[in-house]
């Protein structure tokens, strides 16, 4: 392979004025976690009232959590990207619409919504689907004590289903993680995007992408840890993953 | 809101956005769902194969694959792909890829880290009596899981690795970042031509919907058909 190694460029200075460019691709990094972040709380809060919807006896509740669901799943994450940040201004009313295109740093608002959303879904998915493996019992001896179903919920079915489904969820975060470069369309320069920008520059392809590589393997070991940590803070006892 | 929409824009550039995009998109769909396929296997195998070292590599390129997001993983490729051309060939010079065979190089690569997962899973939902019936049989190792083991894990496995492939449909839409002609991006061309990007991405936003809805339902279908049977 006839190709110049040079694995110093990391400490050459960068051409957009401020430092070299590693603290390019680090800056890119803080970008991604705080995108992926915003992302996840989004994804979280939305995910769990969809998943909870699609549970309630109520038949308008779970119709209208399917819609959100097969909505946000049957289209392209990087076409809801373009929906929310081209589309979307344009719909709206004239003031509104011009507020959104000259909002700063309008990317990153329209990556951690777009993401989050899209995320959501997945998130109400495995809700439901951990909601689902409990026990009949379990709500029935929540009715049975006198507790209203948002009490049931509250305190008896989502503290258990968060638990069993903490697995799935820290792939689901890893995945919102990943999904963020697709923001890369929008003009959102995290990990990836830098990694680009300075193969760009440097013309050194191998070296800026092995350093982002590198980066998001670095960023996939914490959260895994973390999760796991969390996971062995949060075990239920009695169940396998418990004591 | 629809007033100043212009929906001839749709009609007139139908034979580029179906003839040229769709049809990249659902052969990149097609041959890529193949071939990671054909590799997943490999993968999977591999994986629960009795040589750990064997194991060990493809643990860590389904642990790498799955740990990237795609778009760089596109990057890689595509400025990878000539070099190892170069490299295989002999060439003088890393030796030109086309737009398709380096995107389908890295979606087969990409999703056979997916596949390979998904058919892991499959085959240890296999009961171990069912191998163990067919070694008691005299059969061989190859032939036990071709014509034992296999053929069964494909059919449990068939509605994940279908719902596997239309996320991969969905994926195919990232090779817009190497301004490749695809579905998205023939729309997204005609759309920055025409000034009429709210009509071309609401147009793409509709087929990309109907497409995954309808093949999803097809899932489900076939996923109730199957269990009934099992």
């Amino acid at each position: 392979m006839n190709y110049n190694w040079n694995w110093g460029i990391f400490w050459q200075p960068s051409p957009n004025g401020t430092g070299n460019y590693l603290d390019m691709l680090l800056s890119g990094l803080v970008l991604t976690i705080e995108t992926a972040l915003l992302a996840w709380i989004i994804a979280l809060v939305i995910g769990t009232i969809v998943g909870v919807m699609r549970t309630l006896p109520s038949k308008t509740a779970s119709a209208i959590g399917f819609c959100y669901v097969e909505f946000f799943r049957n289209i392209p994450l990087l076409v809801q990207l373009f929906l929310w940040f081209f589309v979307l201004p344009e719909l709206l009313p004239r003031t509104a619409g011009l507020w959104l295109k000259q909002m700063p740093n309008a990317p990153f608002w329209t990556a951690s919504i777009g993401v989050g959303l899209f995320m959501s879904v997945r998130v109400a998915e495995q809700l439901r689907a951990g909601i689902g493996s409990l026990p009949r019992g379990q709500k029935m001896a929540a009715t049975a004590l006198g507790l209203t179903t948002t009490q049931a919920y509250r305190y008896v079915l989502l503290p258990i289903a968060f638990r069993v489904i903490l697995p799935p969820l820290t792939s689901e975060f890893l995945s919102t993680i990943k999904n963020t470069s697709v923001a890369i369309t929008i003009g959102l320069i995290e990990l990836t995007g830098q990694a680009r920008a300075m193969q760009e520059f440097s013309f050194q392809v191998f070296e800026a992408f092995t350093a982002a590589t590198v980066l998001y393997l670095l960023v996939n070991i914490v959260v895994v840890i973390g999760m796991r940590l969390l996971e062995r803070q949060v075990a239920i006892p009695g169940y396998i993953s418990g004591k | 809101m629809f007033s100043n929409f212009d929906f001839d824009v749709i009609r007139r550039s139908l034979g580029y956005l179906f003839l040229d995009g769709m049809t990249f998109t659902l052969t990149l769909t097609a041959l890529s769902a193949v071939g990671g396929l054909v590799l997943g296997t490999l993968l999977a195998l591999m994986r629960l194969s009795g040589f750990k070292l064997l194991g060990r590599i493809a643990g860590l390129y389904v642990d790498l694959m799955r740990s990237l997001p795609l778009v760089l993983v596109i990057f890689w490729f595509y400025f990878l792909v000539p070099y190892i051309g170069q490299w295989l060939t002999g060439a003088s010079r890393p030796i030109k890829v086309g737009a398709f065979a380096s995107s389908l190089i890295t979606f087969i690569m990409f999703e056979a880290a997916y596949f390979s997962e998904i058919m892991r899973a499959g085959i240890q939902s296999i009961s171990k009596g069912q191998p163990a019936a067919a070694y008691a049989l005299g059969l061989t190792y190859r032939q036990t899981m071709s014509y034992v083991v296999l053929p069964q894990a494909f059919r449990n496995m068939l509605p994940v690795l279908l719902t596997q492939t239309i996320v991969l449909f969905q994926d195919t839409s990232l090779v817009y970042v190497l301004s490749i002609p695809d579905f998205l991006g023939a729309a997204s061309k005609v759309a920055q031509r025409d000034g009429r990007l709210v009509e071309m991405y609401l147009f793409a936003a509709v087929v990309y919907f109907a497409i995954s809805s309808i093949a999803s339902y097809g899932v489900r279908r076939l996923q109730a058909r199957i269990s009934i049977v099992r």
